[in-house]
């Protein structure tokens, strides 16, 4: 089982992250744009999605939060852009597996996302980890309903 | 002065535990406080002892346990200068006692039209039983506006309390900001125009002295847990000519005096409003905690957390600190909210923590006021009577080091 320490998670994956996020603003056009927020800590996402067929070809954010939901958001608009919609959704289910202590998670599908795992350890800020992958399934959703 | 916080300090057995291996550093007092021997004694007393319902048996024990809860009134009372108990109503804690109000003297006397003054720094406890009152009664909810410095808009209030003004429910300390807000100013403006006020002293109960009738309060809510005692006990003060007109609360067993199978006749105050068997142990242990807190001495514990906010906020000052609420001591309590930079107060919350330091992060139950001062959440560090400034010291340096984490 890998061990993430606090300070590791935070100095290696998340601030990296939180200092540059990856596609982080406006995408135009757009499909989808969702708005979510986590009242607990008041942080507030906006998700846009752009499909092509079944491929989500485009994905960016914006908003403001901790950096455990801003990392985790940014980490997952890399992971998931240009994947199709099913295997977006089968990567944000494995993550919630993994934040919910259900799996140890697969490095070889997850890669550097397995280091969220450190924030299991903290039930409180696994909330901020997900705000992202859930509003991104909400979208999903969204956008199948828009399938003509 | 007597007051020594270190001593004080092994009342509570909860220092004797560690956090993540390290001295434990409580500064969230405001959300709850650490409970002192003394009243985990005297409920292990009432349990092994004394255990039985109120108001019911012709027993012996049941006397116990009926002069134990009503001891417990008798000490409440005491505590903020109601001159009867009549006018001391157990509850579950604060937000039951204002809801309390809510659902009886609001919805008697509060119409279309009328209007119901919250302020801009309630907690949502004062905030949402007042909207869920305006929306049903069609009246309109206002808001005092607080100043960049976090006090009440003094210089507003005689605009805010009109003649439509049916009811004021202020804060006498906010939780977020520690503001010490000039009540019985408001209850003087709200009383001339026939208004009624209600205090939620939640946070003011366990650090301040003060008295309902210097206040002029007509209605005063506060819980037993944010001041030593347990969870699952407060007190809705009424004066008592209000508490006499008003319907009940809840129906059920004690509330009564005579029940027939399609009406009933209401048991005298407070006991109109006890409905159902009371949280009788906690209110014992209610009564315990301000015994305690009357032998510290308020005047005491006041000063001593006085002293802890001003070095926090000194220190917190020094590393570049961001302090919401009054900077001044007069008017304002042990509670400091502050941010650092670009570290978001979950991110520091989760590291200080790391060193043994629990302090609150986020809006603190008060959104609007979260907008008004223009962050999505602060850090908060809360004082309490346990605290030293050994504490403070702890949190600077565990701030510090969440500073270092983002530098």
């Amino acid at each position: 089982m890998v061990r993430v320490s606090l300070e590791d998670l935070y100095k290696e994956v998340i601030l990296d992250h939180y200092r540059t996020p990856r596609n982080k603003g406006r995408l135009d056009p757009h499909d989808v744009l969702l708005e979510r927020n986590n009242p607990l800590c008041g942080d507030e996402i906006e998700l846009f999605l752009k499909l092509e067929g079944d491929t989500l070809q485009g994905i960016s954010f914006d908003g403001k939060g901790c950096s455990i939901s801003l990392a985790s958001t940014s980490m997952m608009t890399e992971k998931v852009k240009g994947l199709s919609t099913k295997d977006a959704r089968d990567v944000t289910e494995s993550i919630k597996r993994m934040m919910a202590g259900e799996e140890e998670g697969d490095p070889d599908e997850l890669g550097d996302l397995v280091s969220l795992k450190g924030v299991v350890k903290y039930p409180v800020r696994i909330k901020c980890a997900l705000l992202g992958w859930n509003t991104l399934l909400e979208g999903l959703d969204q956008a199948g309903r828009n399938e003509p | 002065m007597s007051f020594d916080a270190a001593v004080v300090r092994k009342d509570f057995p909860i220092f004797e535990t560690e956090a993540h291996g390290k001295p434990l550093v409580y500064l969230d007092s405001a959300a709850t406080s650490q409970k002192p021997r003394q009243v985990l004694d005297r409920l292990t007393l009432f349990y092994e002892t004394e255990n039985a319902n109120v108001h019911r048996g012709v027993y012996e024990l049941s006397e116990k346990a009926t002069a134990a809860y009503e001891g417990a009134r008798e000490s409440c009372a005491r505590f903020i200068g109601a001159r009867s108990t009549r006018s001391i109503v157990f509850t579950r804690g604060t937000t039951e006692s204002i809801n309390l109000v809510r659902f009886t003297w609001a919805r008697e006397n509060v119409r279309s039209g009328d209007e119901i003054l919250v302020t801009e720094m309630e907690h949502h406890s004062n905030l949402i039983p007042w909207q869920l009152l305006a929306q049903e009664t069609g009246a309109t909810l206002r808001h005092l506006p607080i100043d960049d410095e976090g006090r009440l808009r003094m210089d507003l209030l005689a605009d805010y309390i009109t003649d439509k003004t049916k009811l004021v429910a202020v804060a006498l300390m906010s939780n977020v900001l520690g503001t010490i807000n000039p009540i019985r100013a408001i209850a003087d403006a709200a009383h001339a125009v026939g208004a009624r006020i209600l205090v939620d002293a939640a946070q003011a109960a366990p650090h301040l002295s003060f008295d309902v009738n210097e206040l002029d309060a007509d209605f005063l809510a506060f819980s037993a847990h944010k001041m030593c005692g347990p969870t699952g006990a407060g007190v809705l003060y009424g004066r008592e000519d209000l508490l006499e007109e008003m319907p009940p609360f809840h129906g059920g067993g004690e509330m009564i005096r005579e029940v027939w199978a399609d009406r009933a006749t209401w048991n005298e105050i407070p006991y109109k409003f006890e409905a159902g068997t009371p949280n009788v142990e906690q209110a014992v242990g209610m009564g315990a905690a301000v015994e305690y807190l009357e032998g510290l001495g308020m005047d005491a514990v006041r000063e001593h957390e006085l002293e802890l906010a001003r070095y926090a906020m000194e220190r917190l000052e020094q590393i570049g600190a961001t302090i919401y609420g009054p900077r001044s001591l007069e008017d304002r309590g042990g509670v400091v909210s502050f941010n650092l930079d670009d570290v978001h107060p979950h991110d520091m919350s989760t590291i200080v923590d790391q060193e043994g330091v629990c302090i609150r992060a986020g809006h603190h139950c008060a959104q609007p006021l979260m907008r008004r001062l223009g962050v999505p959440a602060t850090a908060r560090a809360s004082f309490y009577v346990y605290n030293t400034s050994d504490d403070v010291d702890a949190l600077i340096e565990a701030v510090e080091k969440s500073k270092g984490w983002f530098a």
